[in-house]
């Protein structure tokens, strides 16, 4: 062999790399692409995909995490759900908070935004100042604002009671627990959403305005006229935003309770959200259903896929009837 | 296209190699290191403040060569997350305390834990009461754990507050005076008549329930470990004394731990709470100021567990040796009493409880009391109550029912109909 190989003609050992260099420019030209745009696919797979279909299958198991062996039990999970009063409870919670929050906290940003779009005076400042609520820790903010609306020493109270207002225990409510927490939420968003409204505001082409004043409109008329309708589209995105926000709330919900209440979202379960329930089932008591929090976390996916296409419906409605 | 499939499917396979062959050699550089290890580290994980930290540095100075590394973390975030790292088989400290709300879920898992018999735990049963020494054993007889501490029962109260509502302030009176659940009512009825404004006898409803139940021989569970808290007639008389206490109107209903019942403390706004041993510590941090005001006597019904703990060693500990040493020296005689004269935590062996050093201890926030041997009598009379591994969670169930009560969101009957369905939901 070797000697066969050593007498091998030289032509041969100049072609390979020649075509070696081929190939490789080959790859080079059809692969790199896809290695360019891989980082993304590659990180979506392992934590968003993967994560996805894994949650899937559990959600089809009767996992517990205390529990050796866990068996394939197919549905049964979703069909405990859906007879499980508790969690249509977290599910009303879910969506009355998100609306109790969304809408005075859009309306709200929209009006901030107008203002801010004016020439004010120390513009800059104010413009950031409303976003100040925003780098704010979370946990700061969820138990700062517990504290405010406690019954007896809150302070919420204590102004109501110094107007000759009976004290209002919030947190036992169920509507009153809703405002709480839909105050907390709004208090660090709505600055967030002014701020993206005031970018769009500033796209609007000034001729607009000008051809509105023209015709007579005030500031008012303004407004509702020109910015609203041109600010359609921004408004739909900061929905979704809000609604995802919304659906997934839990941290300020978990730290409005006392720490005995174990995860159920007061006493009767009146402001317990759809995550709320998913960690109780998950962790927050000894039961660890593995399971069964899945298929929680399975129908709140679904829930949020559902919103996005009514929210695309409406859009699309709203664009047909405009055009 | 298919060809660049394959060609692809080459390259995966080259990279893959090369990530293998960097792992192995990673980890074969990683035992080398391991193995030129001589000193050893420690790891304990617990729940809030076990009062170990001295203790720590006595060890080390005695015991060259090891090094001692604590963990702390609030009680249900510490439970969560052993739970996590038991079950994956990562993570947990070499020793982990267990809260006793906890425990009964351990050792029907003891296959996760050493079994410190194998290092001479034997021969320390005789020193714990026998129902603290079997609550750490499993069905196959492995001891899990040693205890730390119990939390025997007492009522702290407000000696100014009693004092304004006409009724005696010193505990020997007012022990008498309510030697019994019902008594204790009797006591608030005469409270409520002439109590200062806006002050209720019974801080927490939940606070009551939960320490009757804590008496009950049996409580949620029989001894063979069935739930028994629909047939258990205790627990049924333990809720209608509840719900007779709110009734009266002597309950505040405030939720235990929440910022208005830790502001209570400061302000006054209850003349009683039961009190757990550990309840001691809890007071004095939240209202430092009002040193001297209150005193503690002896709970209704006799002796009561409520709380307590206890240490393990667990199965990823690579030095359980080492650590089961160290777990018998934090749970000595010596370490306990130490831990009890500066945190607070009652000791759980017998003769800590009858030595000097507790017996004749008086805690000068609490007037002086002799704190210490009303819970360690308290703890001596204490007849054991099986658990379960969902008690942590009826818990849970029956503090939400009675505060439906409280706060007006249902009727007794109803929120007792829920409890159930709760207890029955957690142990199904």
């Amino acid at each position: 062999m070797n000697a066969v190989s050593g007498t091998g003609s030289p032509g041969e050992v100049v072609v390979a790399p020649r075509a070696r260099r081929k190939l490789l420019r080959r790859l080079d030209a059809k692969l790199s692409p896809y290695l360019f745009i891989s980082p993304f696919f590659l990180v979506f797979g392992v934590f968003g995909l993967f994560p996805l279909g894994y949650t899937a299958y559990i959600s089809l198991t009767d996992r517990n995490l205390l529990a050796p062996v866990s068996h394939f039990i197919g549905l049964h999970n979703y069909a405990l759900l859906i007879h499980d009063s508790y969690f249509w409870r977290a599910v009303e919670n879910t969506f009355g908070i998100w609306f109790l929050s969304t809408v005075p906290q859009l309306l709200l940003a929209l009006v901030i935004a107008h203002v801010l779009n004016t020439k004010l005076r120390a513009r800059t400042f104010f413009r950031m100042a409303i976003l100040l609520p925003q780098v704010t820790s979370l946990v700061a903010v969820a138990l700062i604002f517990t504290q405010l609306f406690a019954h007896d020493y809150g302070f919420i109270n204590y102004a109501l009671g110094s107007v000759g207002i009976h004290h209002v225990y919030w947190e036992a409510g169920r509507l009153s627990s809703w405002f709480a927490l839909s105050v907390m939420v709004m208090w660090r968003w709505t600055g967030f959403n002014a701020l993206i409204y005031l970018a769009a505001m500033q796209a609007i082409p000034e001729e607009l305005y000008e051809a509105a004043a023209v015709d007579g409109a005030r500031r008012f008329r303004q407004f509702i006229h020109v910015t609203v309708p041109m600010l359609r589209p921004t408004i739909l995105f900061t929905v979704i935003i809000a609604t995802i926000g919304g659906l997934q709330l839990f941290t300020e919900a978990y730290l409005f309770q006392s720490r005995t209440s174990g995860g159920t979202g007061g006493s009767n379960r009146q402001y317990q959200t759809i995550v709320m329930y998913l960690y109780e089932k998950f962790l927050g008591s000894t039961q660890f259903k593995f399971g069964y929090a899945a298929a929680i976390a399975w129908c709140l996916v679904l829930f949020i896929a559902l919103f996005g296409i009514v929210n695309y419906f409406f859009v699309s409605r709203i664009r047909s009837a405009e055009g | 296209m298919k060809s660049i499939l394959k060609r692809r499917g080459r390259l995966v396979l080259v990279a893959a190699v090369v990530a293998v062959l960097a792992t192995v050699s990673g980890l074969s550089v990683k035992g080398a290191s391991a193995a030129k290890r001589s000193n050893v580290t420690l790891t304990i994980d617990v729940f809030g403040d076990f009062g170990y930290h001295d203790l720590y540095k006595q060890y080390m100075a005695s015991h060259p060569g090891i090094t001692i590394k604590e963990d702390t973390e609030d009680y249900a975030p510490h439970h969560t997350a052993l739970a996590q790292h038991l079950a994956t088989g990562a993570g947990a400290d070499d020793i982990e305390a267990i809260e006793v709300g906890f425990i009964a879920n351990y050792t029907t898992q003891s296959r996760y834990f050493v079994d410190l018999r194998k290092y001479g735990a034997s021969k320390l049963k005789t020193r714990y009461p026998n129902w603290k020494w079997q609550q750490a054993v499993a069905h196959n007889k492995t001891v899990i754990g040693l205890g730390t501490d119990v939390g025997s029962l007492g009522i702290c109260y407000r000696k100014d507050l009693l004092k304004k509502a006409g009724l005696p302030t010193t505990p020997a009176k007012l022990g008498k005076m309510w030697s019994t659940w019902s008594d204790f009512l009797a006591v608030g009825k005469r409270y409520q008549k002439h109590a200062p404004a806006g002050t209720k006898f019974i801080d927490s409803g939940s606070n009551l329930f939960n320490a009757m139940i804590a008496q009950a021989t049996p409580g949620y569970y029989s001894k063979s470990g069935k739930v028994i808290v629909k047939s258990n007639a205790k627990v049924k008389a333990a809720w209608n004394l509840t719900m007779k206490a709110i009734k009266l109107h002597e309950d505040k209903g405030l939720v235990a731990f929440a910022a208005d019942w830790n502001a209570g403390f400061k302000n006054g706004t209850f003349a009683t709470v039961t009190c757990p041993a550990w309840m001691m510590g809890y007071i004095q941090g939240q209202a430092p100021a009002a040193s001297g005001k209150w005193n503690i006597a002896d709970v209704p019904g006799g002796g009561g567990n409520w709380g307590g703990s206890f240490l393990t060693v667990t199965k990823q500990s690579e030095h359980a040796k080492e650590a089961a040493a160290l777990v018998k020296f934090l749970t000595s005689p010596k370490s306990e009493t130490y831990v009890f004269k500066h945190t607070g935590n009652l000791p759980s062996e017998i003769p800590v409880l009858k030595s000097k050093a507790v017996q004749k201890f008086r805690n000068p926030y609490f007037s002086n009391a002799p704190v210490g041997k009303i819970f360690a009598n308290s703890a001596l009379k204490l007849k054991p109550q099986p658990l379960g591994p969902h008690q942590g969670d009826f818990q849970t169930a029956s503090t939400n029912a009675i505060q439906r009560v409280e706060q007006h969101s249902q009727s007794p009957a109803a929120a007792w109909q829920q409890f159930l369905k709760d207890v029955a939901s957690a142990s199904g």
